[in-house]
């Protein structure tokens, strides 16, 4: 028997393949983002990780709007519904997967990000770290605030409001232990308390949310 | 509880109330179901069929009433379930491990020649007609364990042969001991046979 998790977490990344468009808009927004960044900033280094982790939380905002919508149009929802499974393992095999595809590469593309804001690699590692801890959480959040604005058409404006409030701690934490480099431990390990919150409680809320879309 | 027992009641309502907006589309309804039942929902366009099984299967919260379901559902709506992107393999076996059930190829391979679509096994759902596409969704109740099977116009979009096959997956899953609610409007009859059968008309 394949777990649901594992059959969620194929089932996206085989729909991410096949629609590459989707799945690589949020990268190009970021790639963007920091070429424009590395134009506009003229020679101000303190820019640097600020932009790199601002960018990397739009693009995750993006990304995060599209969601549940193909599951919502297709029906697939309502199949997942009707099982009074608990949607929990299923909830977090598409977090994971989603996180894989929008999370990660922004991530490990972040020190060649910063190099080009800032002209050096200084801080490289500590970005790379707070973002690796910081992008799951963002998913998690993200997810919360798709699956409510599902019921509402076209969330995307109203999503980002929705999530900011949540996402801020995440980004002043980040942006923080980015900016302190080798002495970073405190805000790092804020990240991992707030991903251990996001990871616990999204699931959970993702579901419900998810329910209460398909009523009407 | 030993009143279920005794005749296998698949699931029960009673009292249900829905309105939607202004429209009251029922109230006071009680429905039970035993299996081997099958039980019709008629009613005109818009008299409230797809809403009473929304209902049913828990995706909408009734506005009154009490909804007890002694066993698993199936549930065939107007949306497939199924993905476009996705070849009706890859969307049998997702659907298969939703329900914590083992895929089998042999067994899919089976339910997808019997709703002969067993060529197309490996085509992204996005190719298929609309016809093949319920044809698709009638695999899930096939390959499925669950006793209740709560379908909403099933015919939509099927040819002869699709429609008689829906009647004959209906009459073999009463004779397991399942029970079917089935949503249908026009002077079709989804059964030939004589086991316990009733009729529900909304709006009238």
């Amino acid at each position: 028997m394949t777990s649901p998790l594992l059959a969620q977490f194929r089932r996206d990344l085989l729909l991410a393949i096949r629609s590459r468009s989707e799945t690589v808009n949020p990268l190009a927004f970021f790639a963007l983002g920091v070429l424009l960044f590395s134009l506009a900033h003229a020679g101000q280094a303190n820019i640097g990780v600020g932009a790199v982790w601002a960018l990397a939380l739009f693009a995750n905002a993006l990304a995060a709007e599209g969601m549940f919508r193909g599951d919502d149009e297709d029906g697939t929802l309502e199949q997942l519904l009707i099982h009074r499974r608990p949607l929990f393992t299923t909830i977090l095999g598409k977090l994971f997967a989603h996180w894989l595809l929008v999370g990660l590469p922004i991530s490990a593309l972040s020190p060649l990000a910063a190099m080009a804001l800032q002209g050096s690699l200084a801080n490289g590692g500590t970005l790379l770290a707070s973002l690796l801890l910081g992008t799951p959480t963002l998913t998690c959040i993200g997810a919360i605030g798709a699956a409510l604005t599902l019921g509402t058409g076209r969330g995307g404006l109203l999503l980002t409001i929705l999530a900011m409030p949540l996402y801020l701690p995440v980004l002043i934490f980040g942006v923080g232990a980015s900016a302190l480099g080798n002495d970073a431990a405190f805000p790092l390990l804020a990240l991992a308390a707030l991903l251990a919150a996001a990871a616990t409680v999204a699931p959970f809320a993702v579901g419900k949310a998810l329910a209460i879309s398909q009523e009407y | 509880m030993s009143a279920c027992a005794a005749e296998h009641l698949l699931l029960s309502a009673r009292g249900l109330a829905c309105t939607v907006g202004e429209r009251r589309l029922f109230c006071e309804l009680d429905i039970r179901l035993a299996a081997g039942a099958l039980i019709e929902v008629r009613g005109r366009n818009g008299s409230g069929k797809s809403t009473l099984l929304r209902v049913l299967a828990g995706l909408q919260p009734a506005q009154a009433g009490h909804l007890q379901r002694h066993a698993e559902i199936e549930y065939v709506g107007h949306k497939a379930g199924f993905s476009d992107r996705l070849t009706l393999l890859e969307n049998v076996r997702w659907s298969l491990a939703q329900r914590g059930a083992d895929f089998d190829p042999e067994a899919v391979r089976q339910a997808l020649s019997r709703v002969r679509l067993h060529l197309l096994a490996d085509e992204l759902c996005g190719t298929l007609s609309a016809g093949q596409r319920r044809r698709a969704a009638l695999v899930r109740l096939i390959v499925g364990a669950a006793k209740i099977w709560l379908l909403d116009e099933p015919l939509t979009a099927l040819d002869d042969d699709g429609a008689l096959l829906v009647r004959e997956l209906i009459a073999e899953h009463r004779q397991r001991g399942g029970g079917v609610i089935c949503a249908t409007h026009g002077g079709v009859r989804m059964t030939t046979d004589d086991g316990p059968f009733q009729s529900v008309a909304l709006g009238s």
